[in-house]
């Protein structure tokens, strides 16, 4: 469980990204943060591995203050996919996946097989193993990025648009995996995205953000779209656009349409 | 270019090349004086300019004293030096030394001071130790400039070390002011073609170390082909 009491964050340049925000993130969960852009997903977010110190209010890790512990040894154990896939442009895709576990003591020849897994994984092939990251493109760099978060199987998850730069084919495949992944590993995941379709797909539990940190809604993605807290919300998740359908009876079939009246599928025949 | 003919006679003359005051001899003098004064600074601009570049404190103090040390009239300190150390080794190599440190401090923090911060960041973000992160990301991702620093270095102490015999102690310098001494113009020139000579052994050296460290340490940039 990761719980945010009461947290604030004002930058030196006296920016206030967050106010006063407070959320728990339960264990085995997928928490998803939405918001625009500099709303401050990613302050929050690096409060978790102590990256960014909160100017009030404290992150808890279960029983346990981060503020109390001692910052390497807690980000050896979260995975943290960073919004820009942040690789090391003088190792190898394979050393960049390795890093954490030889950190953490893990001989060479372990965590090379491991990244190589970890490689098929996010799809990437074992061929890229021995390129430096300048040689791979974005959506490329994003799954090292991805694979190298996953490479300690940590217990918690900090994932930082890690499918933005991915075309939506393979960002698709990406979501699936991680999917996947959480129906059989159960980690704490907190996801950012400005996507909220990803987010409907992937979120157990959905934050909608506001400038500043400020909630607009927590919920599950059913609450929200049936229940919408106020106009804000209703916009963001495309209530009134594209995701505000129909539902129109044909002969004995009854079909769905989309905000402009393009037809999208049958409803299934309840028996 | 009677003078030049002259000049290539006097180096190529077995007479002048062999003996304890001979050309290699005093090559090699040379040769000692530049790498000592280059290490010697190094060994303390170095460790300064990762220092600085790793926490960056302290970049203002380093940015003016390095300037102010480039600023520094080599001659005059020379002068100063020898006044007090007396005449010997020791004043020239405080002269070569002081004037190898400024572009070796700069090229060791501008190094690090060049990496992209994400990189930086993204390494403390995995859990990489302060220490770690200097040794492993900025160490070797600061290498070519730093390697630019002291090439640099080498070439301006190289060319300054002529003046260690001004003050009595050898190398190429010796040639050069007896020369000037006995107005044995040919000799002047044969010693400054020697300077040269092994300046640009330098450089073809550094050159080929530059070529080096670009293979083992890629720059993070985009390159051609896998
Ligand atoms: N180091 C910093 N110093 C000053 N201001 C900062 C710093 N980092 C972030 N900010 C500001 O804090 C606010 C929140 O930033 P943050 O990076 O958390 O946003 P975000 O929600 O992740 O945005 P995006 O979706 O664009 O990644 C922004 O206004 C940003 O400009
Ligand atoms: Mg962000």
């Amino acid at each position: 469980m990761i719980e945010f009491r009461s947290v604030g964050k004002t930058y030196p340049d006296g920016t206030i990204a967050v106010a006063d925000f407070s959320l728990i993130a339960p264990s085995g969960r997928t928490t998803v943060l939405v918001g625009s852009s500099g709303c401050g997903k990613t302050t929050l977010l690096r409060m978790v591995n102590r990256m960014v110190s909160p100017t009030s209010g404290s992150v808890w890790i279960d029983d346990l203050d981060v503020a109390t512990t001692d910052p390497v040894a807690l980000r050896r154990r979260i995975g943290y996919v960073m919004q820009n896939a942040g690789l090391l442009p003088h190792r190898k895709v394979i050393d960049n996946i390795a890093t954490v576990p030889r950190l953490t003591g893990v001989s060479k020849a372990a965590a090379h097989v491991r990244a190589l897994e970890l490689m098929d994984l996010v799809g990437l092939d074992r061929a890229m193993a021995g390129r430096y990251p300048g040689q791979l493109s974005g959506g490329q760099q994003q799954r090292v990025g991805v694979a190298r978060g996953l490479a300690a199987d940590p217990n918690i998850l900090l994932m930082d648009e890690p499918f933005g730069a991915v075309d939506p084919i393979v960002r698709a495949e990406l979501q699936q995996e991680l999917l996947r992944l959480q129906r059989e590993l159960h980690k704490t995941i907190l996801f950012i995205t400005h996507d909220i379709s990803e987010a409907l797909l992937l979120g157990d539990q959905i934050v909608i953000l506001r400038r500043g940190a400020d909630i607009a809604q927590a919920g599950s993605g059913l609450e929200i779209i049936a229940r919408p807290a106020d106009e804000f919300v209703a916009e963001f998740v495309g209530l009134g656009g594209e995701r505000q359908l129909d539902i129109r009876r044909v002969g004995d079939v009854e079909i769905v349409l989309d905000g402009s009246g393009r037809p999208l599928g049958q409803v299934s025949a309840r028996s | 270019m009677n003078y030049l003919t002259q000049a290539i006679q006097w180096i190529t003359d077995p007479a002048n090349a062999a003996g304890a005051n001979g050309v290699w001899a005093r090559m090699a003098e040379h040769f000692l004086y530049t790498v000592v004064a280059v290490a010697v600074a190094a060994l303390v601009a170095v460790p300064l300019g990762y220092l600085v570049g790793h926490t960056r404190r302290g970049r203002g103090v380093v940015v003016v004293t390095s300037g102010a040390a480039r600023a520094l009239p080599t001659l005059g300190v020379l002068t100063l030096a020898g006044l007090v150390l007396g005449i010997g080794l020791a004043a020239p190599m405080l002269a070569l030394v002081l004037l190898a440190f400024p572009s070796i401090l700069a090229g060791a923090y501008a190094g690090v001071e060049a990496i992209d911060p994400v990189t930086v960041d993204s390494a403390r973000g995995l859990g990489l130790s302060g220490w770690q992160v200097l040794t492993r990301v900025e160490i070797p991702l600061g290498l070519p400039l730093l390697i630019g620093g002291i090439r640099s270095a080498f070439l301006q102490v190289v060319a300054t070390a002529t003046l260690a015999a001004y003050v009595g102690a050898g190398g190429l310098g010796r040639f050069l002011f007896l020369g000037l001494k006995t107005q044995d113009y040919p000799q002047m020139l044969a010693a400054s073609l020697l300077v040269v000579a092994l300046a640009v052994a330098f450089d073809i050296a550094f050159e080929s170390v530059e070529w080096l460290v670009r293979r083992v340490v890629p720059s993070g940039r985009r390159e051609a082909s896998a």
